[in-house]
């Protein structure tokens, strides 16, 4: 088989695995995996961001926070949370325009703590603001819809609302990355002279990194809302911002199953780990430690380290140094 | 008119503290390019050590002080630099970065679940109680902190001018293939800028814990205060750092008395957002870029 | 090699499936709590005397000739983690879930506890967690709806204060105190002159105490956790403020006053719990609970130890265990120490899962909390 066909095995199996997968799960089990799939679409939006264009954000979880609060007024209004998703991807939209400004002057440091500072200012606004948000008591009881009489209260399905909300942002970032949009994040990331000298629009397509990246966030953020059944601005601050980023790095940037992985050790890994007891989470900070310094490349890369490992003798003395 | 001088008088005290721990943030920036997410935690962990160190033997603080000097400056300094930068930096900043952060929820975790959940109290280096001088309140912990910070900052800045160790380190870090070719050894000078980093953050662990109490969770803000301090004084000046933090400690205490309490970490954001936009060599910083 | 990939994910996933089973011999609790982040020290000391109430309980031969087994998880002081723990340990059907502390967890996972039927006694001192009618919900501390009056109220009449400036930390905890308290100071015709916030883990309070001198208000309610009122009251003390100050429970604590050395000197205030009421059982309780941890208690290791203890109290007088019949049973219930030595005071439980009992007007005097007054239960007024 070529490694076309491989690749659209190994795709097939996964959505197997990912459909068969509730059935063997229990309350506890179907949620974290609904929270594995919502935090791993918006990694996928943060990854087309960092990963495919090269903007280091630290802003991500605002736009997480966007989706989830429109999501939680719709609901509280007495509406469904449908139309959160368009008026959440347009927000988000038009945030991520903004955010994207600062991309055009700086890059690197001075852009992740531009943009932790923008996270920290929606923060303080989210908390202060009590009137529109709640404040510090947040949002409760944001109830999960029911379409055409078909509850999806319960958590078995909810999941599968979820999975499919994945499923679907997948797609979109699919599609943008094989556009030609996804070949000028790949030039804009690799080389921004050079792809202003075969004629990208630096500019315009800057912004846009981030600001599809933000709305694909925005959209996984409406469904986060009714899943968790209660929000406050705790949970999209920018602490959160840093996990998304890890999660990003930490799966592999700029390898599309990345996000999938690394929501997997951001959401699932501690989970794992409680067997520890109180050293849980040191354990986890060292796995992260030790993954960085082993396999910088993420989860994702690490198939082909191993392949590097088994390699009898490295083709390139340098290899054999790091 | 007393309440304005209070309020500059405790917030220059609050900012000596960021800027020390801002200026070894900076440094390392500048020597090696690398974003240390563990900075908060690498003051947490000093002071730690000296209250283990006072609880076991019983030390004089000034032993314990200068024994969590050596630990910090062997295990912050140079094992960081050797066993974690060096093995990851090649691989780029953001790694290194990502993996900084996985180094400090394992310090703050381990030492909460090795030492304590608990805040503890922490032996004043200088006096705290208050003195009062035409109605401003302030304490010799809080001249010590400036005046300290002062000495360490000015000793570093004269170093560096100075001493050809000091000349040496700076220029590998202006221009590290210069620095080469001239037979400097970039990578010792890397390493000393580590050990540096690691006594400027244990002074500062001296100085700020006997008034913010020892608690595993204490570098968060911290730390998120030193990369504010660091970047809006200026990233490339060991000066810039310490205007940065003292703009960073007199700023939010005028905001949050004369303009909004509850936003007033908003206006240290506003000027964070405005100084990357607008100088992103920091106010203080001098404007040539070492990278591209 | 995407084989590879999708294998471990999957093995990874397997590993979430798994069910231990529901022991004969023993009877099984489960303690949700803050064991890291912003809540770790309260949600530590809780968990502390919920072990060490366990342990005694246990030594003791159980709850009806039952060993209690308990599985104590950490929610990260991150709402969504603890409904997700709530989920899994329900999914296990424990008898009566602990925890956890922040009110903002318990309002995510009470709802969890509530759908399993299964009880659940939590430190959250929030005062709309009992008002939305869950039936298995129940305090282990006052709600700030109940301490807050009796505050004001001393305040008021006590002090005689005319004017007031609040002093409170800007996260769920203190907004909750400041909203109930400035809503009790207006009703007794306290003037609130100065409302200020503060930031969690602030390091420079320097600000708030300008502000509350500039008030001239004639004193200051402080409503802050533990680290920030030691940091809020040296502030005070090196600014030379001279007018009283007033707290609830936290800001006379026996962590503070360690914390905050001298300055906390003449702090007064309302307090639910204390480890230094002048009450036998409750000494005894400090002195071994020092023993077993080499720290003291605070009010939230009292929380915790009395609400296992409510636990076996409620248990052996319906003699048996029934989740539903515990629910019920909890609703108008009165217990007394006599009979009940380890719930260490007097208590009664609404129908809403209140709690109501004695509590005190305390003072802080040479580095001690000294009780001044005994405040009656609300119900015996």
């Amino acid at each position: 088989m070529t490694a076309g066909r491989w690749r659209l095995l190994g795709v097939l199996v996964l959505i197997a695995v990912l459909l068969a997968f509730p059935f063997f799960l229990r309350n506890y089990g179907l949620n974290l995996y609904a929270r594995w799939a919502l935090i791993a679409a918006a990694g996928i939006g943060l990854n087309l961001t960092v990963g495919y264009a090269g903007q280091v954000s630290l802003g991500h979880a605002a736009f997480l926070g966007f989706g989830a609060y429109l999501s939680a007024f719709a609901i509280k209004a007495g509406w469904t949370m449908w139309p959160a998703i368009p008026a959440a991807a347009l927000l988000c939209f038009v945030v991520g325009l903004a955010l994207g400004f600062p991309a055009l002057r700086v890059q690197h440091h001075y852009l992740a703590f531009a943009t932790l500072g923008f996270n920290a200012l929606v923060f303080l606004a989210m908390r202060n603001e009590e009137w529109l948000t709640g404040g510090n008591y947040g949002i409760q009881r944001i109830l999960r819809p029911v379409v055409f009489g078909w509850s999806l209260r319960d958590s078995f399905s909810y999941a599968y609302v979820c999975l499919g909300v994945l499923a679907v942002i997948a797609a979109i970032a699919w599609w943008i990355l094989r556009s030609p949009w996804g070949r000028a994040f790949a030039a804009l990331r690799d080389n921004p002279i050079r792809a202003e000298s075969l004629g990208v629009n630096v500019r315009a397509y800057t912004l846009l990194a981030f600001a599809i990246g933000g709305a694909l966030a925005g959209i996984a953020g409406v469904f986060f809302a009714p899943l968790i059944g209660y929000i406050d601005p705790h949970m999209f601050s920018g602490l959160v911002s840093i996990d998304l980023l890890l999660i990003v790095i930490v799966g592999g940037s700029g390898r599309f199953i990345g996000p999938l992985l690394g929501a997997a050790v951001g959401v699932l890994l501690p989970e794992w780990l409680r067997f520890m007891g109180d050293w849980y989470l040191v354990a986890f900070g060292a796995l992260v430690l030790a993954l960085m310094a082993w396999c910088p490349t993420g989860l994702a890369g690490l198939p082909e380290r191993v392949a590097t490992l088994l390699r009898p003798a490295p083709r390139d003395p340098a290899e054999r140094a790091t | 008119m007393i309440d304005f001088v209070q309020l500059v008088v405790s917030g220059l005290a609050t900012g000596a503290i960021y800027a020390l721990v801002a200026i070894g943030f900076a440094l390392l920036w500048q020597t090696s390019n690398a974003v240390n997410f563990a900075q908060g935690e690498f003051v947490m962990l000093p002071a730690f050590v000296v209250l283990a160190l006072i609880k076991a033997f019983d030390l004089p603080l000034w032993l314990a002080a200068a024994i969590a000097l050596v630990v910090a400056v062997v295990i912050m300094g140079g094992l960081f630099k050797r066993a974690i930068v060096d093995a990851i930096l090649p691989q780029g900043a953001m790694t290194l970065a990502i993996a900084t952060i996985g180094l400090a929820v394992a310090m703050k975790n381990g030492v909460r679940a090795g030492y304590s959940a608990e805040a503890h109290p922490f032996p004043a280096l200088f006096p705290v109680e208050p003195i009062r001088i035409l109605g401003v309140g302030f304490s010799l912990a809080d001249i010590g902190a400036l005046v300290l910070a002062g000495v360490a900052i000015g000793g570093l800045s004269l170093f560096l001018a100075h001493t050809l160790a000091g000349r040496q380190m700076q220029a590998a870090a202006q221009n590290r293939d210069a620095a080469l070719s001239l037979g400097i050894d970039v990578d010792r000078m890397a390493l000393y800028t580590f050990g540096i980093n690691a006594a400027l953050a244990t002074v500062a662990a001296l100085l700020v814990t006997p008034s913010y109490l020892a608690k595993f969770d204490m570098g968060e803000s911290l730390g998120l205060y030193a990369f504010y301090a660091a970047i809006i004084g200026g990233f490339n000046r060991v000066l810039g750092a310490l205007w940065g933090g003292l703009i960073v400690g007199v700023l939010s205490n005028l905001a949050g008395a004369y303009l909004s309490a509850s936003y007033k970490d908003g206006f240290v954001l506003a000027l964070l957002i405005v100084v990357i936009l607008f100088r992103p060599e920091g106010l203080f910083g001098s404007s040539e870029e070492r990278k591209v | 090699m995407n084989i590879v990939r999708i294998a471990t994910v999957a093995l990874a996933f397997a590993t979430l499936a798994s069910a231990p089973s529901f022991g004969q011999q023993t009877v099984r609790l489960t303690n949700v709590c803050e064991l890291s982040g912003p809540g770790t020290t309260a949600g530590t000391l809780w968990r502390n005397g919920v072990n060490l109430a366990i342990k005694e309980i246990n030594a003791q031969g159980g709850i009806l000739g039952r060993k209690i087994e308990i599985t104590t998880v950490d929610t990260q002081t991150k709402p969504d983690v603890a409904k997700s723990l709530a989920e899994k340990m329900l999914d296990e059907k424990p008898y009566v879930m602990l925890g956890p502390v922040f009110s903002g967890s318990v309002k995510v996972n009470m709802v969890v506890a509530e759908q399993a039927g299964i009880p659940q006694f939590m430190g959250g001192e929030a005062a709309d967690l009992t008002l939305q009618g869950n039936p298995f919900l129940f305090r282990t501390a006052f709600s700030q709806a109940t301490g807050m009056p009796k505050v004001a109220a001393w305040i008021a009449n006590g002090l005689k204060a005319k004017t007031i400036a609040l002093v409170w930390i800007n996260n769920d905890f203190g907004k909750g105190g400041r909203d109930a308290v400035k809503r009790e100071l207006a009703a007794r015709g306290v003037n609130v002159v100065a409302d200020i916030s503060t930031e969690p883990a602030a390091a420079d309070y320097a600000a708030a105490v300008v502000r509350a001198k500039q008030s001239g208000a004639d004193a200051l309610f402080a409503y802050l956790t533990e680290e920030e009122s030691a940091r809020l009251l040296i502030e005070l003390r090196k600014q030379g403020y001279d007018k009283p100050i007033v707290g609830e429970t936290t800001i006379m604590g026996q962590k503070v006053i360690e914390l905050a050395g001298g300055a906390a000197e003449g702090v007064r205030g309302h307090v639910g719990l204390t480890v230094d009421a002048p009450v036998p059982l409750i000494q005894a309780f400090a002195k071994r609970y020092l023993d077993e941890y080499k720290s003291a208690s605070d009010h939230n290791g009292m929380k915790g130890y009395t609400a296992v203890y409510f636990v076996k109290a409620v248990t052996e007088k319906l003699g048996k265990f029934d989740p539903k019949a515990f629910a019920a049973a909890m609703k108008g219930l009165k217990l007394s120490a006599k009979d009940h030595p380890g719930i260490l005071m007097d208590v009664s439980f609404d129908d809403k899962g209140d709690i109501d009992r004695e509590s005190f007007l305390v003072e802080v005097k040479n580095g001690k909390q000294t009780v001044i007054e005994v405040l009656p239960p609300l119900g015996k007024k």
